[in-house]
């Protein structure tokens, strides 16, 4: 997978958050402040500029300019967390102008690591994390049983879903929509879901590739 | 819903060329999104940085000025800023004598401060931040993002600013910004929602005659709901919020604040319930402030924030200043 492959998934996650831009709003509104799906729309859509207007050779760096962007441009708890995912991630992949299937995987753990670290969130706790925690996991699963790259990453996409659906019967306990307490359960997480499509995109840009 | 604006994407950018064009005393950096005061930081003195979401104004921009803040970074509507913002604010304000962030803690505020806070000490510029943490609503777990930072605000920006126009140490001008946090306490009630420009329909709905106890600043749902009752009930609940966690004593400042929609009259029928409940209790309003402070949008209701006064902090809260929205003493 090399920057062009990267490159290619930020422009298809770009589109699938703005596709789901209200949906995502409307899931923020009911446990938020309604504006994750903007937010990110707005930053994703900032990432296309900024892969326009800058040279990426490696995958490394398509991932740390687009983790920086979603830094300066989203704001709110968005910004750092999934702009310092992006960087770990990219920061992980070194100079490496093709990433194999095990350096994408060392890198979504670095994502999740990041992710974990500035936020201090664990699973259970109705956070991004309850999507990407499982993806990883699901990832690393599938490497180990030999699976091709597309078929690994349907794997974890399918659990990055299947974690923001788990969201849904959790009681928040970080962001804002912990001070809903118990009226928090019943509502699937914004940033759950926002992972899950991201990851999702990632998958369909591997399987285009594939076929 | 209807709204005065010329664009949902042109709010924030329009209303910075209007503060511009109205206030002569701040200079207003569009394209940074970053208010600081006309003549520039002054040598010497602590610089105060303070920033949030757009959309509760007067906060932040509206208390540039002397005697308070040096710099607010606004953010889109109910949305923290961007760490560039806050470091070209820093940066602006850095007169030698360090930099106080005051971050309301909700985790997108204290996460783009943090790293704001980062970039600026990697300049060699010392920041210290304070994080206001004044609303009793959301009960303390071990576990919660912890308590929401609202009306305390002001009032940290307000005394902390003092002590700091009074060319003070900034382990000082912390201090006395972290006391007055301690000695506040906050409590906020909706009548309706409020709209976000971009979203285009109100962020929750409440019913004809439902109100929303222990609400935050963004349009966020609050921890209950329930009827709609009269002023003085709706106000023994959050008093009562407000007193079970730290007890009402003594010599108080206590802000009534409307969050944007309420109309004047009812917040002075809310001051006199919140006077009678106060005195009530044997405690003194020795200062006060009633009005649009920090508010969500055109969202109905108020927040009621009490702060236990000293006769140092008073003195502090008395000193001059001259900002679009608290202006005495000069």
């Amino acid at each position: 997978m090399d920057s062009a492959f990267f490159r290619a998934w930020l422009a298809e996650a770009g589109t699938v958050i703005e596709a789901q831009r209200d949906h995502l709003t409307q899931l923020d509104a009911a446990i938020g402040d309604a504006d994750h799906g903007i937010n990110l729309a707005r930053g994703f859509s900032a990432i296309t500029v900024a892969l326009d207007q800058a040279a990426t050779p490696t995958p490394g760096s398509v991932l740390i300019l687009a983790g920086s962007t979603l830094i300066s441009k989203v704001g709110g708890a968005s910004g750092p967390l999934y702009g310092m995912a992006l960087r770990q991630a990219g920061k992980s992949l070194g100079d490496t102008a093709d990433a194999s299937l095990p350096d994408l995987a060392a890198s979504l753990e670095a994502a999740l690591a990041g992710v974990q670290k500035l936020g201090a969130a664990r699973e259970g706790e109705k956070t991004m994390v309850d999507a990407l925690a499982p993806a990883v996991a699901a990832l690393q699963k599938a490497i180990s049983e030999g699976a091709e790259t597309d078929a690994a990453l349907g794997a974890a996409a399918q659990a990055a879903a299947d974690g923001a659906q788990a969201t849904i019967s959790m009681q928040a306990l970080k962001g804002r929509a912990s001070y809903l307490g118990p009226r928090s359960v019943g509502h699937e997480d914004p940033g759950a879901a926002s992972t899950a499509l991201i990851i999702g995109a990632l998958r369909d840009v591997a399987q285009r590739q594939a076929s | 819903m209807k709204k005065l604006i010329n664009s949902p994407d042109s709010v924030v950018t329009d209303a910075l060329a209007g503060v511009a064009a109205a206030h002569p005393g701040l200079a207003v950096d569009i394209e940074n999104k970053v208010i600081t005061r006309a003549g520039g930081p002054t040598p010497g003195k602590v610089g105060l940085v303070s920033g949030g979401g757009s959309g509760h104004e007067p906060l932040h921009g509206g208390f540039v000025g002397y005697g308070m803040l040096d710099a607010a970074c606004p953010g889109e509507v109910f949305t923290s800023p961007v760490p560039d913002q806050m470091l070209v604010a820093t940066r602006a304000v850095n007169a030698g004598a360090g930099v106080l962030h005051i971050v309301k803690n909700y985790t997108g505020d204290v996460l783009n401060f943090e790293m704001a806070a980062e970039l600026a000490q990697d300049d060699g510029i010392e920041v210290v931040p304070v994080v206001v943490n004044d609303d009793v609503a959301v009960q303390d777990s071990l576990y919660t993002a912890g308590r929401r930072g609202v009306g305390a605000t002001v009032f940290v920006e307000k005394i902390a600013g003092a002590l700091a126009e009074r060319g003070a140490p900034i382990a000082d001008v912390a201090a006395v910004a972290a006391e007055v946090n301690e000695r506040s306490r906050s409590f906020g009630v909706a009548l309706t929602s409020c709209t976000v420009p971009a979203a285009g329909k109100p962020t929750f709905e409440l019913g004809e005659n439902e109100i929303e106890l222990g609400i935050g600043i963004h349009g966020e749902p609050g921890r209950h709901r329930g009827p709609l009752t009269p002023a003085r009930e709706v106000v023994a609940v959050a008093l009562d919020a407000v007193n079970s966690d730290l007890p009402v004593s003594g010599d108080v400042l206590v802000m009534v604040n409307g969050m944007g929609g309420t109309p004047l009259i009812e917040l002075y029928v809310i001051y006199n319930e919140v006077h009678k409940y106060i005195t009530g209790k044997g405690a003194r309003i020795t200062r006060n402030l009633v009005g649009n402070y920090i508010t969500s949008l055109e969202m109905q209701g108020f927040s009621v924030t009490v702060c236990q006064l000293t006769d140092a902090l008073t003195e502090l809260w008395d000193a001059a200043v001259d900002t679009p929205a608290l202006r005495w003493g000069r």
